[in-house]
């Protein structure tokens, strides 16, 4: 099966320059640098390569949003914010291979025409980010990165940003405000970043898998790379599995690999022996699917056609033993915690939700409640400044629809 | 300006080029209930209570920030933006101290008025709990955040408008809260008292504190006068009762100040009333200051201007104009002293 993100995640030593030039490391950023950046960006549009941060927005598609001024100022940020609880797959990259970030970076640098880029790493990830920023040295030191890139008269410079523990800092907007040094709450838009972006000026951000797939693209061609997976969903993602399972871990599969299929071969089956009860497909914002469901191909398209979607790609599987309802609890506590506050519904709903739920599992709560939190996750999905009203609503609005019955025998 | 044609409601609208969807309703005769939005802090996009609907748009837009475009179809209605807005409102019910019995806002208050609006006497959600202490460290503002609905109309005021930036947003989430520098009590922090914020704040977060409890908004008469301290002329609003100044505002469409004022203007009041005042001219007698006419005191004056230009001549006089009159009354003076009394010694009080 063909890796692209770990091709060398079994290599001893991959993270050190070395390793990654003995395998094939920076030839892609050699044969970038001698194409046009207008060639660059038809390959990644050819690729059908799509944001692996939750959205999946074709990444082509973003870098044509860009103005086509070429003397306007064009930053570049990586998002290795990664807070979507059960989420782990970027610190991978990030931490045993991340020359294959930096070389992503600089060959979308170069195509875009950016020169200078960030990485926003998120606080926690203390000792990845300075992994990162001695990797950034070595490659600095052979002339991957900086001033006068291989000769080839294109500079582009990256610093890594720590973030400071906020989950709504992964928000494109809210990331460069925390990068300007302001408090961590998203922007109104538009302007959309391709045009007012960090510091005012045309911005691309992708996240770190989404960065570390162009190399491929560009060294193998984009025609490799869209015949993996599925139409409109191309490539292979990392999935982490965690939860109730024999193996949980990081996999990478390719777009469109049945869910059941992750779940019984990849991370081999429910622990114990027991039964499946529920899924979550993409990270904590993702409608939760039920055991009936798990024959859904994980890609963009199929997981939204049942309600659902791919998001971040971090499955978490749960036993027969658990209790959704606490599990909504968890998820209420998560986000009414995270709200930035800039807004009404996202700030005060939260909060209502944590509360209304937490009445419910003390056994104070009655019928009308759990109605009023249904209420709440329909109007605050699409009237909030950014998407993390509906990445609140949307989750917990599922637990309660398919899990309704364990919610009743809670309420009087 | 270049019009663009809409339609909202079903009906065509007209509106200036580059104008807020808000704005093109209003000018249209089309109500939209707004909290976080006021005219000269301009578009928040914060309390989402003015969320629209927009053909070809997903999700709800907020019509403060949105841009009205030629051919727009817009919907300010629908079922889904009318429980949206009750949703917002019943959870602002819930999640302060919104009791409108004693408030001093009562009568004036955007979220009063947005609840009258969505017909809601109470909210369906159960009430939080919240009882913060009352910050009332200023000697002129009392700040009670249990109030408060997070509109950030009083930071912009402060960051934006007067640029004074003292006040922020601080913390996240619920906990999220107006702070006076690093959160210090506002008595205690580079706050001027301004009083900026309290004019802009929708509800009773920010309040004048001499004005508490001397009486509700419908019993104030408002008297809209010229501030006396200074030559600017910021134009103001007198609240009065029982010919009482209770509380004074900036009067929001008017230059040149557009509803700001310092804090003498907006709060330096108290002088009106006082028995120290002078209410006749004064002239000193023995070694006294007597009671005087205008007539008197006024002739006695240019009888004493004439006999110093007499034995001493015109340099032996000079005027010293007021800062706090208008350049009007200045160049009354000046014009005295030159061609009145003949000298160019003519000087102002902030000067010297």
């Amino acid at each position: 099966m063909q890796k692209i993100l770990f091709k060398n995640i079994d290599v001893p030593d991959a993270r050190s320059l070395d390793t990654y030039k003995s395998r094939g490391g920076y030839a892609a950023l050699k044969k970038a640098l001698s194409l046009p950046p207008e060639k660059l960006i038809s390959m990644v549009e050819e690729s059908g390569l799509r944001g692996r941060g939750g959205a999946g927005f074709p990444a082509g598609i973003k870098w044509k949003f860009l103005p086509k001024d070429r003397n306007r100022t064009i930053y570049l940020i990586c998002n290795a914010d990664e807070g979507e609880p059960g989420t782990f797959k970027d610190r991978h990259i990030m931490e045993f291979d991340p020359h294959l970030l930096i070389e992503g970076m600089t060959i979308t640098a170069y195509a875009i025409g950016a020169h200078h880029g960030f990485i926003y790493i998120r606080g926690e990830y203390n000792w990845i980010a300075k992994l990162l920023m001695s990797a950034i040295i070595e490659a600095v030191t052979e002339g991957f990165v900086g001033y006068n890139i291989l000769n080839s008269g294109f500079s582009f410079y990256i610093d890594v940003f720590r973030g400071a523990g906020s989950y709504v800092c992964g928000e494109e907007t809210a990331l460069m405000e925390s990068i300007e040094g302001k408090a961590g709450r998203p922007r109104l838009k538009p302007p959309f970043p391709a045009t007012f972006g960090l510091y005012g000026e045309s911005t691309v951000i992708h996240n770190v898998s989404t960065l570390s797939c162009v190399p491929f693209i560009i060294e193998k061609g984009p025609e490799a790379f869209s015949k993996i997976g599925k139409p409109r969903s191309h490539g292979t993602k990392l999935f982490g599995i965690s939860g109730h399972v024999n193996k949980p871990g990081l996999y990478e599969y390719p777009m469109g690999t049945p869910l059941r299929k992750l779940i019984y071969e990849a991370a081999g089956g429910v622990r114990g022996g027991k039964r499946l009860k529920a899924v979550i497909p993409g990270g904590l914002s993702s409608p939760i699917l039920t055991a009936d469901e798990i024959d859904v191909e994980m890609d963009f398209d199929s997981l939204l056609s049942i309600g659902s979607m791919l998001g971040s790609g971090g499955i978490i599987v749960m036993d027969e033993d658990t209790s959704i309802p606490m599990i909504a609890q968890k998820t209420a506590k998560f986000f009414a915690h995270e709200s930035c506050g800039q807004c009404t519904p996202c700030r005060e709903g939260t909060n209502m939700i944590k509360f209304l739920i937490d009445r419910i599992i003390a056994g104070k709560g009655g019928h009308t409640d759990l109605e009023q939190i249904l209420r709440l996750c329909r109007y605050i999905k699409g009237s909030t400044i950014c998407a993390f009203g509906a990445a609140a609503a949307m989750p917990l609005n599922a637990m309660i629809k398919k899990f309704r019955g364990e919610f009743e025998a809670l309420v009087r | 300006m270049k019009k663009i044609a809409l339609n909202i409601d079903g009906k065509d609208a007209q509106a200036a080029e580059g104008d807020t969807i808000l704005n093109a309703a209003r000018e249209n005769g089309i109500y939209i209930p707004t909290l976080c939005y006021h005219p000269r802090t301009k578009q928040a996009g914060k309390c989402r209570i003015c969320v629209v609907e927009v053909k070809g748009l997903p999700d709800l837009q907020v019509s403060c920030s949105l841009q009205a475009r030629d051919g727009m179809t817009v919907n300010t209605t629908s079922e889904r933006i009318i429980e949206t807005r009750k949703m917002i409102v019943e959870l602002y019910l819930s999640s302060g101290r919104h009791n409108c019995i004693s408030c001093e806002a009562s009568g004036e208050c955007e979220l009063q008025d947005a609840a009258y609006h969505l017909g809601l006497e109470k909210s369906n959600f159960p009430v939080i709990p919240k009882d913060l202490p009352v910050d009332s460290s200023s000697p002129m503002i009392i700040k009670d955040m249990n109030k408060c609905i997070q509109c950030f109309r009083c930071v912009e005021g402060c960051n934006n408008v007067v640029v004074n930036e003292v006040l922020e947003m601080g913390f996240r989430g619920g906990d999220m809260t107006v702070v006076c520098d690093t959160n210090k009590p506002m008595g205690k922090s580079s706050c001027v008292i301004c009083g900026e914020c309290v004019q802009l704040c929708p509800t009773a977060a920010l309040l004048e504190k001499k004005a508490a409890g001397k009486g509700r908004t419908w019993e104030l008469k408002k008297v809209r006068t010229t501030c006396p301290y200074c030559g600017v002329g910021c134009q103001m609003h007198l609240h009065v009762k029982d010919n009482e100044i209770i509380k004074v505002t900036g009067v929001e469409d008017a230059a040149p100040n557009f509803g700001t004022l310092c804090i003498k203007g907006r709060f330096g009041y108290d002088f009106v009333h006082s028995p120290e005042r002078l209410r006749s001219p004064l002239i000193k007698r023995d070694g006294e200051f007597v009671e005087a006419s205008w007539e008197e005191a006024l002739d006695f004056t240019a009888e004493k201007l004439l006999e110093i230009k007499k034995t001493h001549g015109t340099e032996a006089i000079v005027g010293i104009g007021c800062a706090r009159t208008t350049n009007e009354n200045n160049y009354i003076m000046m014009k005295f002293m030159r061609a009145a009394v003949g000298t160019n010694n003519v000087d102002h009080c902030a000067r010297t």
